[in-house]
């Protein structure tokens, strides 16, 4: 084994910090989206359900944390023939 | 009215028994009325850490369950006067704990002393909750170890949601006290820095306890650390904690057990 060898086994500790940030970053943002995603998620799904046809998955509503900047991300699919949802609203809300 | 601290941490055995112990000690050698309060029905451990497993005679549940009066039930301790103990139950159900019960007994007990230290439960369940659920600020006792960093960092966004200060929009005053610190460890990047840990559970310090044979030697004897050997290396770590609980500065360095010059020498700042 190299001298850099030697050196590089016994250090664990900076890959212990990198695991948390990565892992928490993460954990922090699953927890953090506790009732208020779940409400935006339902809300704008209701929104869009008025307008189009679309299936709950096809709505993903993600936040970030970030240390200056926050940011909400709304990712919807819309379907090929979602226009045709248009004129039938009533069928929507009738089905929900 | 006295203030009210949670010692907690998510994960067991990191040192929040020991910790509530030696920093209720400090603050009472230091003239202030001081009440440690066991949160952990079913596995109680503080009477035995403090020496006074034979003196319990009435419990936290029976107070809460108004069976006992707070006064009946508190413990003094032999060696301090301004130190007392209310010990958990070790045999009734913890469902026996009501939050308007608990509310009740932390009510009174800030009106007779100036602190009042609430040991808590490992977990996030119910008994960590209650534990919390009253305190003004949060000693988060955390290990330089990843479960420990992570389970920490789940604590403190409950300290954030779950607390009455918290309901009402209000800010829980959180600390962290690291526990279990090896310098020469962390030096040799074997183990997380005190700076990582900080880094990534962003809340201010309030010391570094290095790991010690005195904290067995302590709990062996039945004595906080701070009363068993105060001029040992993690006394005088859970004595600076102390003033700054009471709002002393004091730089942060970490007490080795090296005695003398030798000791003074290694006395390492960090912060």
């Amino acid at each position: 084994m190299n001298l850099m060898g030697f050196f590089r086994k016994n250090s664990s500790a900076p890959v212990a910090r990198d695991r948390l940030q990565v892992l928490l970053a993460h954990e922090r943002s699953v927890i953090g989206k506790n009732d208020l995603l779940a409400t935006l998620q339902e809300e704008i799904l209701a929104v869009i359900a008025k307008h189009i046809t679309v299936e709950r998955d096809a709505v993903q509503i993600k936040m970030d944390r970030g240390a200056s900047v926050s940011t909400l991300e709304i990712d919807v699919e819309v379907p090929f023939d979602a226009k045709k949802a248009i004129p039938r609203p009533s069928s929507v809300s009738a089905s929900v | 009215m006295g203030k009210v601290l949670v010692v907690t941490s998510g994960k067991g055995g990191v040192g929040k028994t020991t910790s509530t112990a030696a920093l209720g000690a400090a603050l009472a050698r230091s003239g202030e009325n001081v009440v440690v309060i066991d949160f952990d029905v079913g596995l109680r451990n503080l009477d035995l850490v403090m020496g006074a497993e034979r003196r319990v005679v009435f419990d936290l549940i029976n107070v809460v369950q108004g069976d006992a009066k707070l006064a009946q039930a508190l413990i003094r301790d032999k060696r301090i006067d301004t130190l007392s103990l209310l010990p958990a139950s070790q045999t009734r159900d913890k469902d026996a704990l009501t939050n308007e019960g608990v509310d009740r007994v932390i009510a009174e007990a800030r009106e007779k002393f100036d602190w009042v230290i609430c040991d808590s439960p490992a977990g996030i369940e119910r008994g960590a909750l209650l534990a919390m659920r009253n305190a003004d600020i949060a000693v988060v006792v955390t290990n330089p170890e990843v479960s420990s960093v992570r389970d920490s960092d789940r604590i403190i966004g409950m300290l954030d949601s779950k607390t009455l200060h918290a309901e009402k929009g209000e800010k829980v005053e959180k600390h962290l006290l690291v526990t279990r610190y090896d310098p020469g460890r962390a030096t040799r990047n074997e183990m997380l820095k005190v700076e990582d840990v900080l880094e990534i559970l962003s809340i201010p310090l309030l010391g570094i306890i290095p790991e010690s044979e005195e904290v067995l030697r302590a709990s062996n004897m039945g004595s906080p650390v701070t009363l068993n050997n105060p001029d040992s290396a993690p006394a005088r770590a859970y004595f600076d904690a102390a003033r700054r609980l009471r709002g002393e500065t004091v730089d942060v360095v970490v007490p080795l057990d090296r005695k003398g010059f030798i000791g003074r020498l290694f006395g390492r700042r960090v912060a």
